[in-house]
């Protein structure tokens, strides 16, 4: 009765989903091709005049640029200018926060992300995320893993391979193998974190958002998962925000340079893309003045 | 010297020379310190006696009563006129009489246990499910909606209704509806039913409220739909809150006489069917009271200790269902 109306906005009608599924399978297929050269790597993600709301608060406004596949792009910038909110644009998230809105278009291989028939749930399937706080079920290692590629339909028999390779993938594997059914709560932060990022791999995205995902791990598992990223950007996209320079300039090919813009009329802050480039240009030469004096540390 | 003090006031011993200050200051707080002690102390025992009267009053006059075969015997028929039982009037020096016959032996509140038990159980199957299911409708689908909001609204005037509303409006929508035979267990589930409903839906949503939302959020990012995530991720991380919080509901309903009272009908043999006139303890105890003779009063007072032992045995387990599911 009531709840029936969510419901049906939450699952798009059958027949846009189908056509949908099918627009997009085409597309994954291509994505398992070797990654071409750097400058003409395909185009994923075409972000024009990207504007988000929260209400009436306008948190960016007016982002242009692409996101090239089997790349790694960084989001760098100071706190509070909207690269989280950028992020969570890609794959939809924000229809989960009451009030929250996206203006321009958002294409993902030429098609409209935030498109009338548009299936989200279908879009986070292809497009994982990290979030910046490990957040593992209250289930078992093991569980955490099957738990994404068995709702997608996986069979049984397969799921202790798929736990087993994306464990491998996030590192963990051998930190894990004996006590999979264990509690994945009594894993330290950084193994937290290395889980979650099996986990997101386990459902075979085409892309993977990662939201400053070191912030909470020691120099050490920091390593770990950025060694990961260099592995695993032959098979994904990967855009990562980051508050460590020395780490978008390690881990990232492109490189997006986003500051708060303070409107003195109005007295809000909006977050705007100062530059986006190639990292190597963005730390050595980079085009901008605001954007020189963040990434040399005299940003004031 | 330099020891390290780890006494209440250690910080005098480690700063000897900024003594005086110090040492009153710690001298006023601990003097507050036991005054609020003393008056917490104070205001729990306040709340504590009437309980614990009304507890051993009970179990003293309950414990007269009850024998091994209170609980299952039949309810005697006329416990108003067969006052005078050959026990009492050997406790107040009467002669026994062979006409009237109700000894202790054959006093009982079988059919009365199982009333309330049935009652009880049909208002759990019906407003638990619902109750949840409502619960994860405004919590997880409607949040701010209009609609949620409202319902939300609605739930809380519910919450506030006297219980003798709800049998009232059973009453009116259904007995008189259906006549003589309106008046059955079901009937009395339906009562408590309304009763229960909104606790059950209030307490499952402050239960989901407690779930964080980087749950929802990493299970979405996965690509699975809301339903999914609620089944799966959202309902087993709440339901030890929930599965308490409708056991305490169920408790609550047990423990009700007001909507029993003009729905149940009577009865004084067993009755295990959900239609046909019934019994439960409360409106029995209500009942018996209300004809005032030794007998009924006798009656009266151990069906009042069975129903606080069934409702604190039901509060007990709610208490062990909880803390056993919330062991991770
Ligand atoms: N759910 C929300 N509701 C309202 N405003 C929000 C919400 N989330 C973020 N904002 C606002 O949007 C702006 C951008 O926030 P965002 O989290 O994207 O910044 P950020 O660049 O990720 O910062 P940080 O580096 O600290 O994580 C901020 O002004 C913030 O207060
Ligand atoms: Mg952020």
């Amino acid at each position: 009765m009531t709840g029936s109306e969510k419901l049906e906005e939450d699952d798009v009608p059958p027949e846009t989903t189908t056509e949908d599924l099918l627009r997009l399978g085409d597309i994954a297929s291509g994505s398992e091709q070797p990654p071409a050269a750097q400058p003409e790597a395909p185009v994923v993600f075409d972000v024009r005049d990207l504007s988000v709301f929260y209400g009436s608060f306008r948190a960016v406004r007016n982002v242009d640029f692409e996101i090239h596949q089997h790349q790694v792009t960084a989001f760098i910038g100071p706190s509070g200018c909207g690269k989280t909110t950028v992020l969570r644009s890609f794959n939809r998230m924000h229809d989960l926060t009451e009030g929250a809105r996206v203006e321009g278009t958002l294409n993902y291989h030429g098609i409209d992300l935030y498109g009338a028939d548009v299936n989200a749930v279908e879009v986070r399937r292809r497009i994982g995320m990290v979030f910046q706080k490990p957040n593992p079920f209250p289930k078992s290692i093991y569980d955490n893993v099957a738990y994404g590629p068995k709702l997608a339909g996986a069979k049984r028999s397969e799921l202790d391979d798929i736990v087993q390779r994306s464990l491998e993938q996030a590192a963990l594997w051998d930190e894990v193998k004996d006590r999979l059914k264990k509690s994945a709560l009594g894993l330290s932060g950084g193994q937290q974190q290395r889980l979650c990022i099996a986990r997101t791999v386990a459902v075979e995205p085409e892309v993977i958002l990662m939201d400053e995902p070191c912030s909470a791990l020691d120099p050490i598992a920091t390593g770990r998962i950025e060694d990961l990223m260099d592995e695993i950007k032959a098979q994904y996209t990967i855009i990562i925000v980051t508050h460590n320079m020395q780490q978008a300039a390690r881990v990232s090919d492109r490189c997006a340079f986003f500051t708060t813009e303070v409107n003195e009329q109005s007295d809000t802050r909006t977050g705007i893309l100062v530059e986006f480039d190639a990292t190597e240009k963005m730390f050595s030469n980079p085009s901008d003045e605001r954007t020189e004096n963040y990434v040399t540390g005299r940003f004031g | 010297m330099t020891t390290i003090d780890l006494r209440e006031d250690a910080d005098v011993a480690l700063h000897p020379s900024s003594d005086v200050r110090v040492t009153t200051v710690t001298m006023r707080r601990r003097v507050r310190n036991k005054l609020a002690t003393i008056a917490m102390i104070g205001a729990f025992l306040v709340a504590v006696i009437p309980l614990g009267f009304v507890l051993v009053n009970v179990t003293q006059q309950g414990m007269k009563v009850v024998t091994k075969d209170f609980f299952t015997n039949e309810i005697p028929p006329d416990t108003g006129s067969a006052d005078l039982t050959n026990d009492v009037l050997a406790k107040y020096g009467g002669t026994p009489t062979t006409t009237q016959q109700t000894s202790s032996t054959q006093l009982g509140i079988g059919p009365a246990i199982v009333g309330t038990l049935l009652t009880t159980l049909g208002a759990a199957v019906l407003a638990i499910p619902l109750g949840i299911l409502g619960a994860v409708y405004l919590h997880e689908y409607g949040r701010k909606k209009r609609l949620a909001s409202f319902i939300r609204f609605m739930t809380d005037v519910m919450t506030g209704v006297p219980s003798v509303v709800m049998g009232v409006f059973i009453y009116s929508v259904w007995v008189v509806h259906y006549g003589v035979d309106g008046k059955s267990a079901f009937a009395a589930s339906l009562a408590l039913g309304c009763l229960m409903l909104p606790i059950v839906v209030r307490s499952s949503e402050e239960m989901l409220r407690l779930v964080p939302d980087h749950l929802r959020e990493a299970s979405a990012a996965l690509g699975v739909r809301t339903w999914r995530t609620t089944t799966k991720v959202v309902l087993p991380a709440a339901l030890p809150g929930i599965t308490s919080g409708s056991m305490l509901a169920v408790a609550r309903a047990a423990g009700e006489t007001a909507p029993v009272l003009f729905t149940i009908g009577a009865a004084y043999n067993y009755n295990w069917r959900f239609h046909g006139g019934n019994v439960s303890l409360s409106q029995f105890i209500y009942n018996q009271a209300a004809l005032t003779g030794p007998t009924a009063l006798r009656l009266a007072w151990g069906a009042a200790l069975t129903l606080i032992v069934i409702v604190l045995v039901l509060t007990l387990v709610a208490r062990a269902i909880s803390s056993r599911l919330s062991i991770r």
